[in-house]
């Protein structure tokens, strides 16, 4: 057993390793019929591009993605430029027609979104050639190495139970070398998927296949990525399934949000692409889904047809209705730990580094302001883009509208979200995003505060204060402060993951939905102790 | 203001501390030689697993003492001098008390073995006792097996904590059964099987009659006194019981029986003078209790109790109805009431056993008034509320199996038993006692 541990991981290390190497490989180039093609379909208007690209790209040299891309990214630079300086002079001879007229020839995008474009069609070599071996190579090792870790534990670990043997001594759990290289490699991952996508075009030709199959068309990047992380939440669950066979509630949960992954988020809307309909992910509830009410989403909705209406009125309703509803019966944990692919991932993905959550009361104060500061900012940015929809106006009180998006997509929906969300996991545990930044959270969490039947229920004064529910809760909360109090978990952080219930070696835990009175229920008296005295102390 | 002096930062210690914090501006002052910091001595074995860090068993954070204005003072008490209110340190240093609470705890149990001394002869009590076990058995290559004399609740968490790191164990147990002086046979016999089919080496019915010493005075081996078996080891657990830790107070005024002898107010025969938690001894017993409670929960009582008396609301202490828990590996147990380990002469009982063999319940009630005296349950989580309020109110054994689905606390979607179980006891008693659907009604009812 052991063996087939070590063989697994080295074959998946393997995997990994050749996936990295991959973006080294292959060349990039275009004939000029395929050049002029794409800009034909770009409806570039610049007389410059042309040239520019021609003399980037056109050619016989072998230049891998670094190369093609810095020259592409030149290309357009210059183009762009060209034109700003002609603006730049109209607007000093004050020539304003002249200067309206040069606009049309800029080109707007990120520059590395751009080369992305063109690096997609101009891929040569292996990842192009033998996609199908390839994939076989990175993924096909990458899975079956992790499962043939994995799989063994099912007899390693024997009997269920409680499997936390070793966490704080494994250098991969305690914030030790591999959690640091883990660190860098997943923050590495995100930078690149979000802000160097061409450089990574290679791992998208990989996918390319099962995209074209299920929406008919090529993948993106964001296929790519949802791609891996179907594939990464499917072999960790397997994990899950093992490690906490002893609890119900645990298993249930965890095809929850692996179903909801993968419909929800990942096939359904590529399906949907394929009935020519928006790409859309029911279960995304706004604010989370920070864009809905963008200007380019909403008109995108309206101008397709009775389904587009269908997914406005649903979004609202989502978020206006059945997250309010759902709530109060259920408490938070309906959607962060049964529904939500943030969740999904950091439940599956980041199941090893739950104990690294910071406990301390300084994060807690940390993370109130954070959060809500988040929640409003998405707010006014979404009364901003609603009255830019609806007014036309380009800007509020002299911010531009556009301007205020992109902060919140770069700070928030990237870096927030996306490189510190998942990247920390090793080091700063699992739910940094969800407890630090994630606004529908915090609306939720005042839901589940204020007007719901959920809390964690402590059984009476059987708490011995082992410390095992603080330290595996990955939202910081100090569960042990209440259980030893005999005082009900009710806070707006808790996502009922129900790990501390799992954990908990003498059950005092119980994550239950009952009647709103009494859920609150300050104790100082432990239940076992003289009744007067309870009474005396705790009814004061 | 009064100054209060407590010995020992452990749960009886602490909660006093919190509690008089709670209620006075007195001047407090917590006394340790154990740790720094307030810890759960019940964490220790995870942290040796892997589970917990050290940090991780205290409570409270580092600023929670001088935020409540509670001192910390590390030292070893060497003497309590009651006629000049003052104790005395190792070091000579002396600290002057209006009050004092002796909550010191209990030390492990040594009877004389031979060889009780040897380098890798420890207990598993206090913090220097893990330090100890991490140096002489961090991994199996070191240690290349351990023997644990004493089958209790702590001999059993040590053989837990060994088993997690795969140094072969092996267990003597005095008893013809696991614990069979608390447990009664089908759940003694239950936790047997628990500790074989986890690959310890469990012995059953022997005493330790000596332990050998190699040259350099580490242990090499021990000695079975049935039958003269060596058994080589590089480390041996000594936990066969614990005795309240009062050595240093037997030359002072205080009146000392196996712990420090205290009336129902937790006051000792000198004034001012307190003592709480398992070094102190009741001079008669309460109820159906041992005169010494070494238990975690009492310890946590007496401290809500005496910090009451202490400030000015004289009580005392008056424990509720008989709880306890434990984890034998990978079974959980809870007990509500009394479940002796003999079945009483005014006694009836009833045993379910689900047929995997790691989850039961024993119900024991009074043969004639059918009244509910207690039940142990293992693998299935029960409800602390629920029992404690049966017992308050006298409820009939058939109450309880009619609203046993109240009782559960498992977590949601687990299996429940209780159909099962209510047949069973229907079946062998000839009665027709009806399973209630669960009612949250019912359940919260005492909430408001």
């Amino acid at each position: 057993m052991k063996l087939i541990k070590q063989t697994g991981l080295i074959v998946f290390l393997i995997g990994l390793s050749i996936f990295t190497a991959s973006i080294f490989t292959g060349s990039f180039s275009l004939t000029q019929s395929e050049l002029d093609t794409f800009i034909q379909e770009k409806g570039y208007k610049s007389e410059v591009i042309k040239a520019e690209l021609t003399k980037a790209i056109v050619t016989e040299e072998d230049l891998n993605i670094f190369e093609f891309s810095s020259n592409v990214r030149n290309a357009f630079e210059i183009s762009n430029k060209h034109y700003d300086a002609l603006i730049a002079k109209y607007s000093a001879e004050k020539n304003w027609s002249k200067k309206g007229a040069q606009y049309q020839y800029k080109i707007f995008g990120k520059p590395h979104s751009l080369s992305f474009a063109l690096a997609k069609k101009a891929g040569k070599g292996f990842a192009t050639e033998n996609t199908g071996l390839l994939w076989l190579l990175t993924f096909g090792f990458g899975i079956i190495g992790a499962l043939m870790y994995i799989v063994p534990d099912v007899i390693l670990l024997g009997k269920p139970g409680i499997k936390n043997n070793g966490i704080f001594l494994n250098a991969a759990t305690n914030r030790g070398w591999i959690g640091w290289f883990a660190f860098l490699f997943l923050v590495s991952f995100y930078i690149l998927l979000y802000f160097y996508p061409d450089f990574i075009v290679n791992w998208v030709y990989l996918v390319d296949p099962i995209s074209t199959s299920i929406s008919g068309n090529p993948a993106s990047q964001w296929f790519l990525y949802g791609f891996l992380y179907c594939t990464v939440m499917t072999v960790m669950a397997v994990r899950m399934y093992i490690k906490y066979r002893h609890n119900k509630y645990q298993i249930l949960r965890t095809t929850s949000v692996l179903f909801f992954q993968i419909v929800f988020a990942f096939l359904i809307p590529e399906i949907l692409v394929r009935f020519e309909k928006p790409w859309y992910d029911f279960k995304n509830v706004f604010p989370l889904d920070y864009d809905f009410f963008f200007k380019w989403n909403l008109e995108e909705l309206l101008s397709s047809g009775s389904f587009g209406l269908f997914i406005l009125v649903w979004g609202i309703v989502l978020t206006v209705v059945v997250v309010p509803v759902m709530v109060y019966f259920f408490g938070k944990r309906w959607y962060c730990s049964w529904v939500c692919g943030c969740g999904g991932l950091a439940e599956t993905l980041g199941d090893p580094y739950r104990q690294l959550s910071s406990k301390t009361l300084l994060s807690w104060r940390f993370e109130r302001i954070i959060i809500h500061t988040v929640l409003i900012f998405v707010l006014v940015m979404t009364g901003f883009a609603l009255y830019t929809f609806f007014y036309g106006a380009n800007q509020v009180l002299g911010i531009q509208t556009q301007t205020i998006q992109d902060i919140y997509g770069f700070l928030i929906g990237s870096i927030f979200a996306g490189v510190i969300g998942t990247g920390f996991y090793p080091i700063f545990g699992n739910r940094v995003w969800c407890r630090f930044g994630c606004p529908l959270a915090a609306y939720l969490g005042f839901i589940q505060r204020f007007k719901s039947r959920f809390r964690i229920t402590t059984n009476g004064g059987q708490c011995i204060s082992c410390g095992n529910c603080s330290t595996y809760c990955e939202q910081g909360i100090d569960v042990r402060a209440y259980a030893q109090k005999g005082e009900n978990i009710v806070r707006s952080s808790c996502v009922g993951c129900g790990i501390c219930s799992a954990v908990c070696p003498r059950g005092v835990l119980k994550l239950e939905n009952g009647p709103e009175d009494g859920r609150i229920n300050p104790t100082e008296i432990l239940l076992g102790n003289d009744i007067d005295l309870m009474n005396l102390v705790n009814k004061k | 203001m009064e100054h209060i002096v407590i010995i020992g930062n452990g749960i009886s210690g602490v909660t006093a501390a919190r509690h008089i914090r709670k209620n006075s501006d007195k001047e407090i002052t917590i006394v340790s030689a154990e740790t720094d910091y307030f810890f759960s001595r019940t964490a220790l074995m995870y942290v040796y697993m892997g589970h917990l860090k050290f940090e991780h068993t205290q409570p409270y954070e580092s600023w929670f003492w001088k935020k409540n204005r509670i001192s910390l003072k590390k030292g070893y008490v060497s003497k309590v001098n009651s006629s000049l209110n003052e104790i005395e340190f190792s070091n000579g240093e002396k600290l002057g008390y209006d009050k004092l609470i002796i909550a010191t705890g209990s030390k492990p149990n040594k009877f004389g073995w031979p060889g009780q001394d040897l380098n890798g002869v420890m207990g598993m009590y206090h913090k220097q006792d893990l330090d100890t076990l991490e140096k002489y058995a961090p991994d199996n290559k070191t240690c290349k097996r351990a023997v644990i004399v004493g089958g209790g609740l702590i001999g059993i968490e040590l053989a837990e904590m060994l088993h997690s790191r795969n140094i072969p164990v092996t267990f003597l147990v005095r008893e013809q059964s696991f614990w069979d002086g608390v447990l009664p046979k089908g759940e003694s016999e239950m936790i047997n099987r628990e500790i074989i089919n986890n690959h310890i080496d469990l012995r059953l019915g022997v005493n330790l009659k000596e332990i050998k010493s190699d040259a350099v005075g580490n242990v090499k081996s021990i000695v079975i006194a049935e039958n003269g078996e060596e058994i080589e080891c590089s480390v041996v657990g000594l936990t066969a019981g614990v005795s309240p830790n009062v050595d240093f107070l037997r030359d002072s005024e205080l009146e000392i029986g196996s712990g420090v002898k205290v009336n129902r107010f937790l006051e000792t025969n000198l004034t001012d003078i307190y003592a709480i938690g398992d070094c102190a001894e009741q001079y008669e017993a309460i109820g159906s209790r041992r005169p010494v409670e070494a238990v975690w929960y009492t310890g946590r009582m007496m401290g809500e109790t005496v910090a009451q008396t202490i400030c000015g609301n004289k009580i005392e202490y008056k424990p509720g109805h008989w709880f306890n828990s434990a984890k034998f590996i990978d079974i959980e147990y809870q007990t509500y009431g009394w479940v002796w380990a003999q079945t009483r002469e005014n006694e009836a009982r009833f045993y379910w056993e689900h047929t995997d063999g790691t989850k039961c319940i024993h119900l024991n009630y009074d043969k004639n008034t059918r009244e509910f005296i207690g039940i142990n349950n293992f693998g299935i989580r029960m409800r602390h509320e629920f029992f404690d309020r049966i017992l308050t109110e006298k409820r009939t054994v058939d109450y309880v199996l009619e609203h046993l689905a109240d009782a559960n606390f498992d977590p949601e979607f687990y299996k429940l038993h209780e159909q099962e179980i209510v047949a069973k006891f229907n079946s062998e008693n000839d009665t027709n006692i009806q399973l209630k659907k669960k009612s949250w009604k019912r359940i919260f009812s005492k909430s408001l």
